[in-house]
Parts: structure tokens; C-alpha cells; sequence
């Protein structure tokens, strides 16, 4: 089992989720750097956060384009696990693996602060042991999570199943002033249509330990690196 | 050569907070009557002389591929002319 941890210029949250992976978890994992056109070897694939190439144009516009994507897209396709935080969840959703788009905040203001998510399912590859309602707790950090689907499409992906993280008060409810970014039906974090794909807008690599203020990230990071499907083919 | 001005704007429904709040402040200013507001992107583009059709598919399938994201935005174009085949550096 080894996680490939892919780094953009202007990726920041490498480093935190190598971190978890190898001194937390006891999984190996390695960087991947954007030039990269294989990810061969790998059984796990993590885009994280920060602001990859600059976030030029639009966030994750450009990253997309990177030479490592075509790979990327590839393991996605043959259904190996991938875990987009943040401007990975961005990123993901400009190279078309998940859908929908991330708009800049409503507040205008770059949030980072700790929020709270309501599991909406419990049935998918990231969120093993969890309940349906149950709420963690994870850090956000960013200026453009404002997520935003056509209806049609928020619909499908309602009645999929797809929507597995809204933002929520501690218990729960669904209220406005839980939503830090004013995320269409308070979306945080979604599956691709066939469940191997996963992209959130909040941090679990920054809630994995508990002198970081908790651990509601750590079973989701488990769960990419206990995946024991064969890798598939590349 | 050929200039393309690219518009790209956010898609009629999807909220423009940045947009209101410009809106907001030009009635702070006085301005009052505008109705709404809405900021969008804009792009020159200098590109090799050739035939019309196909600078024009060229300059859409740019849009369609990275100018714009087509899940939250619109875009339009309009190609003129410009600088006699001077390269885009050197016109006056």
C-alpha cells in the first residue's frame, strides 16, 4: 500500500498529509511532483491543498493541464481511490472527475476556521464507521469553496447519493450561519458518480491528531490508505 | 494578425457577491438606478492571421477548454483585425 501525494507549484498541504500518512498512520507514502506523467505504483492518490499554479484564471484552471493529470485521470478511471482537499476538490472538479464548480466565498472573505460537517452518507469508500447525521469537526481554509452544480445535476447527485459532507451547526441543522462559504444546499464534500472519487473543501490531513484540536480527519485518511482493491491497471 | 476580445461572465443564477457589493457601493456614491451588476473577465487575445471560420472555431474551442468552465460560465467573442501583420509587440 503506497500513497501518492501530488504537488503543484503552489501546493501547501503536502507536506501535512505525507505527515499523517507516514508518522499517523504508519502508511507509506510518497510525493508526486506535477511533471510526473506516470503514478505507477501507487494505490492511493491525495491532490491537496493550497493554490497550484497561482490559481491563475480560475482556481485549479491550470492545474488541470499539468502533466501528471492525464495519469491521474486514467487511475481514476479504472477506479482507484482519489482524495482531492480543498484546491484538490478544485482542481477535480475543473479536470471534470467530479462535478460541479467552486465559486469564490459569499462573504468575499477568505475563511479558515473550524466547521462543522453533517454526514449525509455514511456508505462510501472515505467514511468508514460513520453514521448517517453524525457531525464532525474539521478545519476550512479558503477564499473560493462556494460550491455550485445546476440543479439538475445537484438532483442526481441528491439521489445518488453523492453528497456525503454539508456544513451544519454542532447538531446538526442545516443553517445559514453554519455555511462558510454559502456552498449550494450547504455542499462541502461529494463522490463521483461511480464512489472513487472524493473531493472536500475542508482539511482532514489538519484534523488527524489530537494536538491539532481533534481527529474527525484521521478515519477518512485511513480509509484511502486501507483500500485493498488491487491497483489497478495504468 | 487578429484580436480576439473574449468576454467571460458568470452564468445568469449563479450569485455574483462581488458584482452586489460593487452594486452597493455605487448607491453609496449617489449612483442610484443600477439595477444590478454582474463582473465578469475580459481577454485580448492576438492571434495568427487566417481564414475566418476557422480562427473563429479555434478561439471557441479555447473558450470551451480553458478560457471559460462552461459549468458556471458564459462567454462570447469578437474578432477583428488589427496591426497590418505587425508582430503583437511591435504595433504602435
Amino acid at each position: 500500500m503506497k500513497v501518492g501525494v501530488l504537488v503543484f507549484p503552489g501546493s501547501w498541504s503536502h507536506d501535512d498529509f505525507l505527515w499523517v500518512f507516514r508518522e499517523v498512520l504508519g502508511v507509506a507514502a510518497e510525493p508526486v511532483w506535477h511533471k510526473a506523467t506516470s503514478v505507477a505504483g501507487f494505490d492511493a492518490l491525495v491532490l491537496p491543498g493550497g493554490f497550484a499554479h497561482g490559481d491563475y484564471l480560475r482556481a485549479g484552471a491550470i492545474a488541470r493541464f499539468s502533466p501528471v493529470m492525464p495519469a491521474v485521470r486514467r487511475f481514476a478511471e479504472a477506479g482507484g481511490p482519489v482524495l482531492g482537499s480543498c484546491n484538490g476538490f478544485q482542481i477535480l472538479c475543473e479536470a471534470g472527475l467530479l462535478p460541479g464548480a467552486l465559486l469564490r466565498n459569499d462573504s468575499l472573505q477568505y475563511r479558515c476556521q473550524w466547521v462543522h460537517l453533517r454526514v449525509e452518507n455514511p456508505d462510501t469508500a472515505f467514511t468508514p464507521g460513520a453514521h448517517r447525521g453524525q457531525v464532525l469537526a474539521m478545519p476550512i481554509s479558503h477564499g473560493e469553496g462556494r460550491y455550485v452544480a445546476d440543479p439538475g445535476t445537484l438532483r442526481a447527485m441528491n439521489d445518488r447519493g453523492q453528497i456525503v459532507l454539508r456544513y451544519s451547526a454542532p447538531d446538526g441543522r442545516l443553517v445559514n450561519a453554519a455555511n462558510p462559504n454559502g456552498s449550494l444546499d450547504h455542499v462541502a464534500g461529494i463522490v463521483s458518480e461511480r464512489g472513487n472519487v472524493f473531493g472536500l473543501m475542508p482539511h482532514p490531513e489538519r484534523a488527524a491528531e489530537a494536538a491539532l484540536g481533534g481527529t474527525d480527519g484521521l478515519a477518512m485518511l485511513g480509509a484511502l490508505a486501507a483500500e485493498r482493491q488491487p491497483a489497478p491497471a495504468r | 494578425m487578429i484580436e480576439a476580445c473574449v468576454y467571460v461572465t458568470l452564468k445568469k443564477g449563479v450569485l455574483d457577491p462581488q458584482g452586489d457589493t460593487v452594486r452597493s457601493a455605487l448607491e453609496a456614491l449617489g449612483f442610484a438606478g443600477v439595477a444590478d451588476l454582474r463582473i465578469g473577465k475580459f481577454m485580448v487575445l492576438t492571434l495568427e492571421n487566417g481564414p475566418r471560420a476557422e480562427v473563429e472555431a479555434r478561439v471557441h474551442e479555447m473558450c470551451r477548454q480553458l478560457l471559460a468552465n462552461p459549468v458556471i460560465e458564459d462567454y462570447r467573442f469578437e474578432l477583428s483585425e488589427v496591426g497590418q501583420g505587425l508582430p503583437a509587440g511591435k504595433r504602435p
